[in-house]
């Protein structure tokens, strides 16, 4: 791809990302407001009670008793001054909060994503030589069944079998609790605590990729190229991954784009069950306690990361078909 | 409840008997090990001095202490940070003689200006029930650095603050606190207190450590050298790590009720309802009194006939839990009397009351329809709500549920009275007077959970209630107490359905599990691990 048609990719994606982002803090306050109950009753509840006076003093300190355009208004002002505001609940900036959950979350999407795309690429080819045979009946069977499981479910059955029952992966944590450990033996017990809770998130994208590779390898095998290549005497392996594989990767790609944010959404259940401190469970804990600025400041925390990644994606896309710049 | 604590001891002697035979050494504390425990609800505010709640004090009641706690038998107080109290009989101060040589986590001594500060700046202005029991404290004189005198400006019962010194009285060091706003002190998420153990790490989201404090007050304790409340947010993932072994320890019902039955299988592991009499919880059935057929109170009688409340008791909360008999819940020694109305399982009695308000039954049975909102708070609080579906449609009241989540109930059924029937679950902290009375007594504005919003106003009922909050008397306010659960159970504003509290799940080798009636909001100072 030449210098000029990468900057072309990421202005237009720029350009896309303002309008997005104001769409999803209005929509995103507009809803919270719509919600009933407010932070302080929340706040007075978890605290076991309280008086009238005492939940008055609190919204006059949070600034819940202006009405919703001036907090609306004061929001956004501070939005285009970079600054996400600052948590009542947690007695926090919202920056700390989201920064220091951030890396769980990323790890986690990351090694989602790249099981999930590894094994459906892996798996798709395999099934798609051979359409109709027994092994791509098979793969195609797995793959529903895997689609068709429940993420929640599927990790309390992989923490039943491999944690309570063979003992050989920690029921969840991100690390082991106050170990102590540093270097390479802390990134290992990472790692070792990671491997559950990627699988659970990952099956069913699996399931997806494998049949969008095996639709594309199908489809392509019967292409004129390759059968030009076929008569070109280029063996059948490179066939297979440098013509094949290649072409049917496109709209695997392209997906992967597109789920990045059911991956953010669908870690919030899997953050859960593997007590796992990310994004997902800090926004379904801030929808409980109606922390409004963490949740405006964690969906457009989302809301960068999935233009991000498609930004990316869409340069992943234009250097395997240049065509697509062009368009 | 004596005979319970007795039975308790009995059991106690009786193991330790067992356990003496062959490995007598064994009963000898063992130092060291690290406790794992389940942190199901984490807390962003662990200053206990402003925040009583069971899920505050099960981290923080290790770390910061309070004058007295409670313990079983006797007068049911232990001295912590007081070493003795004395009350003068006109009911206007009360003296606390404090320990000597306590000194806080990072060196500094504790001294009485620390409680007077306590007192004055959180207590009585702060905490969310102290804000009542310490309404006319004046003053806290401290003739010396361990002498602290509680003054108040109308005589105050003796006998509400000995009962509110384990709940309310935790103590913050002033040199940390002082000066600054104490919601916002950042020490409330990083407590620095005078307990057994003394913060570690506290990581928002993962856990909180807390390390032995070689310190201590009580001099070779506590056993155990590390603390570790793991944050975990599902139950499910609760009572896997249990099973597996990589968690010892969880409290307040940390498990799903279907998982309980597996769990009291396992060798390794004890379910025990123990070590929560000084907490016990009423799921509680709300009748809103705006409602023309509700303010008529033999519909109201005529619902709690049409309950069957054993069965609630055997289904709804698996034998955990009790028929409610009035507001003070059967635990309480000292308040509870069985002299109150009641009102057994009568569907004819329930059809027969109905149809003599004047609500006959019209088409398809029904007589009227009512809305059933029930709280969030508990599975218990959810499930009651369907049994109460089903058992009112027998007498032909027609109940539509409408679920909210937390914030969503606290406004529609606090804040906005948009309820006909709720459930809910208010905790009795040792004395009516703290979270109980606010129930029945009329003033509370809208908004404030835990008290009347479901417009019960009765002049009889608010005067019992004040002459019992000003009673120096121990025992007429005991008898004044016995007339307001009576009162109480005739107007029958709300139902006191079942008694229930919690299930801690411990690894077998814990020793002292349970040992106090708030044991999972006391100190653990005496736990300990056995090999």
């Amino acid at each position: 791809m030449k210098p000029g048609q990468l900057g072309q990719v990421v202005r237009r994606r720029l350009a896309h990302a303002v309008p997005v982002l104001l769409v999803v803090a209005l929509a995103t306050f507009g809803l919270l407001k719509l919600a009933p109950g407010d932070a302080v009753d929340v706040l007075i509840a978890t605290g076991g009670g309280g008086d009238a006076a005492l939940a008055a003093d609190l919204r006059r300190a949070y600034g819940l008793d202006q009405p919703w355009p001036a907090q609306l208004a004061h929001y956004l002002w501070r939005l285009v001054q970079l600054d996400l505001g600052y948590s009542f609940v947690h007695n926090r900036p919202v920056s700390h909060l989201i920064w220091e959950r951030l890396p769980v979350s990323l790890l986690l999407m990351a090694s989602a994503t790249a099981f999930a795309v590894g094994f459906g690429i892996v798996l798709g080819v395999s099934a798609g030589q051979t359409p109709g045979g027994w092994r791509d009946r098979l793969i195609l069977s797995v793959g529903l069944v895997l689609y068709a499981m429940p993420s929640f479910w599927v990790g309390l059955m992989l923490i039943l079998i491999f944690a309570v029952k063979l003992a050989l992966f920690p029921v969840g944590g991100f690390e082991t609790a106050a170990s102590d450990l540093t270097g390479i033996a802390r990134v290992l017990d990472i790692a070792w605590h990671a491997v559950l809770p990627t699988v659970a998130l990952a099956l069913l994208f699996v399931s997806v990729y494998l049949r969008l590779m095996r639709a594309g390898v199908v489809e392509v095998a019967s292409a004129d190229f390759v059968r030009t290549a076929r008569a070109k005497g280029v063996g059948a392996t490179r066939i297979l991954w440098a013509h094949v594989a290649r072409n049917a990767l496109l709209p695997v790609v392209a997906m992967v784009g597109v789920q990045a944010a059911t991956l953010l959404g669908g870690a919030v259940v899997i953050e859960s069950v593997f007590s796992l401190p990310g994004l997902g469970r800090l926004a379904y804990d801030s929808v409980l306690a109606r922390d409004l600025v963490v949740l405006l400041g964690l969906l457009l925390t989302s809301a960068v990361i999935v233009i991000a990644i498609n930004t990316v994606v869409d340069l992943v896309v234009a250097a395997l078909d240049p065509r697509v710049v062009a368009r | 409840m004596v005979d319970q604590a007795l039975s308790r001891r009995t059991v106690l002697a009786a193991s330790s008997v067992l356990a003496a035979g062959p490995a007598f050494a064994q009963a000898q504390p063992r130092r060291g090990g690290t406790l794992q425990v389940a942190y199901n609800t984490e807390q962003r505010n662990l200053n206990a001095a402003m925040v009583a709640s069971n899920a505050v004090f099960l981290v923080a009641s290790k770390i910061l202490e309070p004058l007295a706690d409670a313990v079983y038998g006797g007068v049911g107080l232990t001295p912590k940070l007081a070493t003795g109290w004395n009350a003068a009989s006109d009911g206007l101060s009360i003296t606390f003689e404090l320990r000597r040589g306590v000194k806080w986590h990072d060196g500094r001594d504790f001294t009485s200006a620390d409680v007077q500060y306590s007192a004055l700046e959180v207590w009585r202005k702060l905490s969310n029930f102290g804000r009542s029991v310490f309404r006319s404290l004046e003053t806290v004189d401290t003739p010396d650095a361990h002498t602290a005198i509680l003054r108040f400006s109308r005589p105050t019962p003796a006998q509400l603050i000995w009962n509110a010194l384990p709940d309310l009285t935790a103590v913050l060091p002033r040199h940390l606190y002082e000066g600054t706003d104490v919601a916002q002190n950042p020490r409330n998420q990083a407590p620095v207190g005078t307990g057994p153990y003394k913060l570690a790490e506290n990581r928002p989201g993962q856990f909180v450590t807390l390390e032995r404090n070689a310190e201590y007050w009580d001099a070779g304790k506590p056993y155990l050298d590390r603390l570790v409340f793991r944050v975990m947010p599902d139950k499910g993932a609760i009572s896997a790590a249990h099973e597996a072994g990589q968690l010892q320890l969880s409290c307040f019902s940390s498990v799903p009720l279907a998982d309980l039955k597996r769990l009291q299988s396992l060798p390794a592991l004890s379910v025990s309802n123990r070590g929560y009499e000084a907490s016990p919880y009423h799921a509680l059935i709300e009748l809103n009194l705006r409602r023309t057929e509700l303010a008529d109170v033999r519909v109201r009688r005529a619902i709690h006939h049409a309950l069957d409340l054993p069965r609630v008791v055997a289904d709804v909360f698996d034998g955990f839990g009790t028929v409610g008999t009035g507001p003070v819940p059967t635990t309480s020694q000292l308040f509870y009397t069985t002299d109150t109305p009641r009102y057994g399982f009568d569907l004819a009695r329930a059809n027969a009351l109905l149809d003599e308000a004047g609500y006959r039954r019209g088409a398809g049975g029904m007589r009227f329809q009512l809305k059933l909102v029930p709280a969030p708070w508990f599975d218990y609080t959810v499930l009651l709500g369907d049994y109460i579906r089903q058992a009112l449609r027998q007498v032909g009241i027609d109940c539509q549920l409408q679920r909210f989540d937390a914030p969503g109930h606290l406004q529609a059924v606090y804040r906005d009275h948009q309820f006909d029937i709720a459930t809910g679950s208010p905790v009795f902290r040792n004395d009516p007077a703290i979270s109980t009375t606010v129930l029945y007594r009329t003033g509370t504005p809208p908004g404030v959970p835990w008290s009347n919003q479901y417009g019960y106003a009765s002049q009889a009922m608010d005067q019992l209630i004040d002459q019992a909050a000003g009673e120096l008397d121990p025992i007429k306010r005991v008898a004044l107490y016995h007339q307001f659960q009576r009162l109480a159970m005739e107007d029958l504003p709300v139902i006191p359905a079942v008694e229930f509290s919690f299930l801690t799940v411990a690894d077998r080798r814990l020793r002292n599990v349970a040992n106090t009636p708030r044991w999972a909001m006391s100190n653990w100072a005496d736990l300990w691990l056995d090999a």
